[in-house]
């Protein structure tokens, strides 16, 4: 699709960072570019060390690329200071300020801002009722949970009304329950207030259900961009398929291409023709992948697109999982989910057919 | 495997046994702030009650005291008895020395204070090993002698030390500045002496600053000004409490600084009290002297950490 300039929040152009000097110089970003459209909830996804935090940093401010251009709305802000930047911060650790009270903080902003007092407490009781923490608005930071400190957070980054608001790993300090509720009110949150949000995670799962679209990042570089959707269905490397979800990887080699459409040879001689992602060229040794769940057994394996045995089955309440050896030597594993009635069993050591559609598999880089 | 069943007496007995233990505990970390309550009461409270009875008897002629009960002492810090008719006078000299003393203890405590505190966030925005090495070179100056620290200042400033020697040779001036025995090497000598003893504190206490909140403060609009007064004073205002206090309480009693440095010329507070136990033989004069400077302490003590811990609360 392209891009069209004007509707792009943030327009990451060509961005390199690098920390340290001489021989221990790290690259944290390697050129970077991507752009976020308005009002839209853009995930940075990626493990530990790839790169997001360090992106979400230099669009805040806190620090300052080595090359390449952040532009705001067509403005390049890569050298302003972050009090000069219409952005704001939600903190991993939230970082409230010890020895304000819930209202001050939310406020601190503004009052930086200068503005009329009387337009700061307004602001501020409509934030304290949008994070609902109205009841506490006089306690200290330090008096009231986690889960509350987290919705301090988010108010006192909305309350500006920043033209982006930056979210860096807000709920990994939240437990699971609270986590759950955090996601569908930032949902909430984001819809109500129209401002573009974006938001940094290394898991996988909060990505996919709460972006618009999602930025999969490793070792500084972003590999693919996409709704939650294009990246799970059409991952567009091997990196973004494991990461994201589980996949069966099945090893092997080109014997034949048409336009979009490449055929795999196996191990087992099996031949298996999948679609491959833009701008690469599928030749010699490649790597089919095949979600889990886009696979089906098959009790006669002369029916299935590729053949094996059955190994194991691990039933998991909801789903079952068939561990197959292919012919080939390779494992592969099926995800049925369970209903009342399954129509056939299997049995372990059974020889089995694993069958799955054309575009359920995806040729991608060895 | 078997497992092991608690009777009702088993867990009654456990009870009584940790009660026990709680009150053994109790009892043997009160004998543990023993030896601190006697080297308290022998060299802090005892003392104290003798300068407290001394400072009410009268002067023996060559030191020392006579058990003999007058307020003279306290009469005297204002009044001078007049050797003819007797009648009291008010003469101020006593007063000045201690406004002055006063005086310069508040400069110390500022300037150190303004010097101190850019040194001190210095310090504890390096790396953690560059940290301790920092503080160690803090340090350093508690290695020798404070005595012979200030006779090496002596050195630098006088009229053929370091400073004129360096000034006349390059000829910035023709003749030597007059600065040893002057107010001015007094309050030089109480900030070099003083100086570490707010760097550390308040080192202390911008160690702990969680400097996450200082980028929070950044990204919420708050320029570099703004920050450190919402943001980084108010968080280590323990640290200057405790450098203020550590500064103000020694520098208004100093009395090896003034001593040297101001020629006896320049008296503080220290060197008038000592002066009445050496040459002046005036022990209950001495010892009157120290008291109202602990009283005009306490009070001023009062006040400081009344405001200052009314202002945290409104924070």
């Amino acid at each position: 699709m392209p891009e069209q300039p004007g509707k792009n929040a943030i327009e990451v152009r060509g961005v390199r960072k690098v920390f340290g000097t001489g021989e221990n110089q790290v690259a944290a970003l390697d050129t970077v570019s991507v752009s976020i459209r308005e009002n839209e909830f853009f995930t940075l996804l990626g493990p530990s060390g790839c790169g997001k935090t360090t992106l979400l940093r230099l669009i805040a401010g806190f620090d300052f690329p080595t090359a390449g251009e952040i532009l705001l709305h067509g403005q390049d802000i890569a050298p302003l200071p972050p009090f000069k930047r219409p952005v704001n911060t939600v903190f991993q650790s939230y970082a409230l300020f010890p020895h304000m009270t819930v209202a001050q903080n939310i406020g601190f902003g503004l009052e930086m801002l200068g503005r009329p007092k009387a337009e700061i407490e307004a602001r501020v009781a409509q934030m304290l009722k949008l994070v609902k923490m109205e009841a506490l608005k006089a306690r200290r930071t330090s008096q009231i949970s986690g889960g509350q400190q987290q919705r301090v957070a988010l108010a006192r980054a909305l309350a500006p009304q920043p033209k982006v608001l930056l979210l860096d790993e807000p709920l990994s300090a939240l437990d699971y329950k609270l986590r759950k509720e955090m996601q569908i009110e930032l949902k909430r949150l984001q819809n109500e207030t129209g401002i573009t949000f974006i938001f940094v995670t290394h898991d996988q799962e909060e990505a996919l259900t709460m972006s618009d679209r999602i930025a999969v990042m490793s070792a500084g570089k972003i590999l693919q961009v996409g709704t939650p959707r294009d990246i799970y269905d059409r991952p567009a490397e091997r990196f973004v398929a494991d990461f994201i979800g589980e996949t069966n990887f099945l090893p092997g080699t080109v014997v034949s291409k048409k336009p979009g459409v490449a055929t795999v040879k196996f191990a087992s001689s099996a031949t298996i023709s999948a679609g491959y992602p833009e701008g690469f060229d599928p030749t010699g040794e490649v790597t089919l992948v095949v979600r889990p769940e886009h696979a089906d057994l098959v009790p006669d394996p002369a029916k299935g697109t590729i053949a094996g045995t059955l190994s194991n089955i691990v039933y998991f309440g909801t789903d079952t999982h068939y561990h197959v050896k292919l012919d080939g030597g390779e494992n592969f594993i099926v995800r049925h989910q369970n209903s009342r009635s399954s129509p056939v069993t299997f049995a372990t050591g059974a020889k089995v057919g694993i069958q799955f559609e054309e575009d359920a598999a995806r040729v991608l880089k060895d | 495997m078997t497992t092991a069943t608690l009777s009702p007496t088993t867990l009654s007995k456990a009870a009584t046994f940790e009660a026990q233990a709680v009150k053994t505990s109790a009892r043997r970390n009160r004998l543990l702030s023993l030896p601190a309550l006697i080297i308290i009461g022998i060299f802090g409270v005892l003392p104290l009650i003798i300068i407290c009875v001394y400072s009410f008897l009268v002067a023996a002629p060559y030191g020392g005291v006579q058990w003999q009960f007058s307020t003279d002492a306290y009469l005297n810090f204002l009044f001078q008895r007049d050797i003819f008719d007797d009648t009291l006078q008010f003469t101020p000299d006593f007063l000045i020395i201690y406004l002055r003393s006063f005086l310069f203890a508040v400069v110390t405590t500022v300037i150190c204070l303004l010097l101190g505190f850019p040194t001190a966030y210095f310090m504890a925005t390096r790396s953690p090993a560059q940290r301790n090495w920092w503080v160690l070179l803090i340090t350093i100056p508690f290695w020798s002698n404070l005595l012979v620290r200030t006779l090496a200042i002596m050195f630098i400033i006088r009229d053929e030390g370091l400073i004129n020697n360096a000034l006349l040779a390059l000829g910035v001036i023709d003749k030597p500045i007059t600065m040893l025995y002057t107010n001015f090497a007094i309050q030089l000598g109480l900030l070099y002496a003083f100086l570490p003893f707010m760097v550390l504190p308040l080192y202390s206490s911008l160690e702990k600053l969680d400097f996450r909140l200082v980028e929070a403060a950044y990204d919420l609009y708050a320029t570099r000004r703004q920050v450190l007064w919402r943001v980084i004073i108010p968080l280590s205002k323990p640290g200057i409490i405790a450098g203020c206090l550590l500064v103000f309480i020694p520098a208004l009693g100093a009395y090896v600084t003034p001593l040297i440095l101001g020629g006896g010329v320049h008296l503080m507070i220290g060197d008038l009290i000592a002066q009445q136990f050496g040459s002046g033989r005036n022990w209950p004069l001495g010892c009157a002297q120290a008291l109202i400077l602990m009283a005009a302490v306490l009070v001023a003590l009062f006040f400081y950490v009344r405001n200052t811990s009314g202002k945290m609360q409104h924070g």
